[in-house]
């Protein structure tokens, strides 16, 4: 949108790769990043997100387009003077130097004092709470340290930019928690700029300012967290992010913000316009699975479906449904536990409702 | 209170210990040549067997008659002093070879790695008659033949494949990423390689320079070749000396040369060991 270059710290302007000269890995990457952003690319596995960053280290060429940080094009900036920090997924720590050395490493590239080296090393020690461990080797950390040295050592000089990638994939569940909650805390601290890469959407909600949603080599949505689950762009975005019921419909009025669709069951269902064109006759409807009642509700309500019941799942938290409609598309509803969850038999007609603010139409055969 | 299981019947026992000693004779036959030799070499008298005095165990039947007269004898003494001289040079060139080749061999975006490699590894395969008879002629060209120079080169070229495979193998567990860490750091590529590749691959490469070392130490058919009198080696000197003077100074040397050789073998263990250590990071 806004190309002013001084808006944005780090752009990337129809970023294309390609490894073999024949298939593009990456079609048409297009970011801008703000100072002290932290942005992360989420996509499948294979959708280009390591390619992208790569690109942006200096490790791999850009086959067309330009990404420039403040302005100026880094495509002729060899990669050990662009000074980026990167942590890696392997960690990629020195295996036969120290923790100290390690992090003391960039400085000693930068040919510091070697008084001010031991003086920064100390503190980002301190920093990561490893202060007892300078003189330990890589080998001799547990994976949760030495994610923490990599963080450090890609920090350690200041870097105007951060790239991380899947830097907590190696990781358990808890300590992967913990991690994130502590590259956060840093990244507010410090303040420096963020390119996460992940395949965990939970990861990406939690720890990010913006998400760009990747997909087949193109950016499919790039927004806010927030934005991204309750207001997604279109059916991959939509799918992709957190649970979604898909219903197919046709439609049957076009206005500029909502349209009409008619669904299996007879009904009219009024949506929120996603990115249905004006000429379009197909769309996909996608309603969240908690934002979906079933009557008798005291929840006011849009839409109204009716739908066989199928079954029912105690979860612990919430009770989780199962409908089928006519055309025998799978319904999901989640009803939290502490609400009245009535009990169905089996083939019984239930009525399911929703309001249209939570509801979108998309484009059919997007990809 | 049978070391064999229960189920094992008559015939099991017996191929057990049929095949145990088979075994132990097949090493056997295999060591006893080496290990005679070194008893043989201490020998007072001039004989290639075992005096009733040796096999009586008795001291005056031995002595280190054989080891004085190697350091007394010019051409012994010019030939080891060749040896070293022609081994740590040629070790020290097919080491710098053969790691610049292996790490560039090693980068994805190398062209005809294949053809490259299979040339490189040649004189590994060529018969050493052929590649002998070729760099003597070669050589006449240069006037390189009966130079330290020329065998220095020649005997490079026998030991460069060692350290290409060698380093190869280093480079094999190599995680590409750690060079990119430290470019992404600052480092510029002569640096990063420097202070990060090097360091790892060192044991891989200081074991492809000891094979360089020991290819060269023994060789003898291009030292037939290329070598004037000024640069005979150790083979040579022995193989002139079974046919002039024949005397147990050959199997002195001979057990210098298992002595230095066991010594080598202990340093690639070692540092085998060590390589393990650093990749697990300890
Ligand atoms: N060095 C390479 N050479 C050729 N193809 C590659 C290379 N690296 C990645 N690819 C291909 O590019 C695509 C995207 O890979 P990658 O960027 O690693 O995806 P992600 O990080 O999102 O999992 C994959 O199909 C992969 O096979
Ligand atoms: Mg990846």
């Amino acid at each position: 949108m806004s190309s002013k270059s001084d808006s944005s710290f780090l752009q990337f302007k129809n970023v294309k790769k390609s490894y073999d000269q024949k298939t593009l890995v990456v079609k048409d990457f297009n970011l801008d990043v703000k100072k002290g952003e932290f942005v992360t690319l989420l996509g499948p596995s294979g959708s280009g997100k390591t390619t992208v960053l790569m690109m942006l280290a200096g490790f791999e060429s850009i086959t067309s387009g330009d990404i420039t940080i403040q302005g100026e094009s880094i495509k002729r900036t060899a990669p050990y003077r662009r000074n980026i920090g990167m942590v890696f997924q392997s960690y990629a720590l020195f295996p036969h130097l120290t923790v100290s050395e390690n992090l003391g490493y960039p400085l000693s590239v930068r040919k510091l004092d070697k008084s001010d080296i031991k003086a920064k090393v100390g503190n980002y020690l301190k920093l990561i709470e490893l202060e007892a461990f300078g003189d330990r080797y890589p080998g001799q950390l547990s994976g949760g340290q030495r994610q923490r040295v990599a963080l450090a050592r890609a920090l350690i000089y200041e870097p105007r930019l951060v790239l991380m990638d899947e830097p907590l994939g190696a990781l358990d569940k808890k300590l992967r928690e913990q991690m994130q909650f502590e590259i956060s805390h840093l990244h507010h601290r410090l303040g420096f700029t963020v390119i996460y890469v992940t395949h965990d959407q939970t990861e990406a909600l939690t720890m990010s300012s913006r998400i760009a949603v990747f997909n087949n080599g193109v950016v499919q949505q790039c927004a806010p967290p927030d934005d991204l689950y309750e207001r997604p762009s279109n059916a991959f975005v939509a799918g992709f992010i957190g649970e979604n019921n898909f219903i197919s419909g046709n439609v049957s009025a076009h206005k500029k913000k909502t349209v009409s669709v008619a669904v299996p069951g007879g009904r009219k269902i009024v949506a929120q316009n996603a990115d249905v064109g004006s000429g379009e006759k197909n769309c996909i409807i996608s309603i969240r699975p908690e934002k979906i009642f079933i009557q008798p509700t005291a929840h006011a309500y849009d839409n109204e479906i009716t739908a066989k019941f199928v079954a029912r799942y105690y979860v612990g938290d919430f009770i989780r449904y199962n409908f089928r409609l006519a055309d025998r598309t799978e319904i999901t509803v989640k009803v939290l536990n502490d609400l009245a969850a009535p009990e169905f038999s089996e083939d019984e007609d239930a009525k399911l409702v929703w309001l249209t603010k939570d509801c979108f139409a998309f484009r059919k055969e997007r990809q | 209170m049978s070391k064999f299981p229960h189920y094992f019947s008559i015939w099991d026992k017996a191929s057990h210990y049929g095949l145990k000693w088979t075994a132990w004779a097949v090493l056997f036959f295999l060591m006893l040549p080496i290990l005679v030799i070194i008893p043989l070499s201490f020998n007072v008298e001039p004989y290639f067997t075992f005096t009733d005095g040796m096999l009586r165990l008795d001291p005056d039947a031995y002595s280190l008659r054989w080891y004085k007269e190697i350091f007394s004898d010019d051409k012994w003494v010019l030939a080891i002093q060749n040896s070293f001289f022609i081994g740590i040079f040629a070790a020290l060139l097919a080491t710098v070879i053969g790691t610049v080749a292996a790490v560039g061999l090693s980068r994805p975006e190398m062209p005809f790695k294949r053809l490259i490699t299979a040339l490189l590894l040649s004189p590994m395969i060529v018969p050493l008659i052929i590649i002998a008879a070729g760099m003597f002629f070669f050589y006449t060209r240069f006037n390189l033949v009966g130079s330290y120079l020329g065998l220095i080169i020649a005997h490079a070229t026998l030991g460069t494949p060692f350290v290409i495979i060698t380093v190869t193998a280093a480079l094999t567990g190599f995680d590409r990423s750690l060079y990119n860490a430290a470019l992404s750091a600052g480092a510029a590529p002569l640096k990063a390689f420097w202070d990060i590749v090097v360091p790892l691959i060192r044991p891989g490469v200081i074991s492809g320079g000891l094979f360089a070392f020991v290819t060269s130490f023994d060789e003898v058919v291009l030292v037939l070749f290329l070598a004037g009198p000024g640069q005979r080696t150790i083979p040579k000197q022995m193989f002139s000396g079974l046919r002039e003077q024949i005397n147990p100074t050959i199997l002195a040397v001979a057990t210098l040369l298992i002595v230095v050789s066991v010594a080598f073998l202990m340093t690639l263990e070692f540092l085998r060991r060590r390589a393990e250590r650093i990749r697990s990071g300890q």
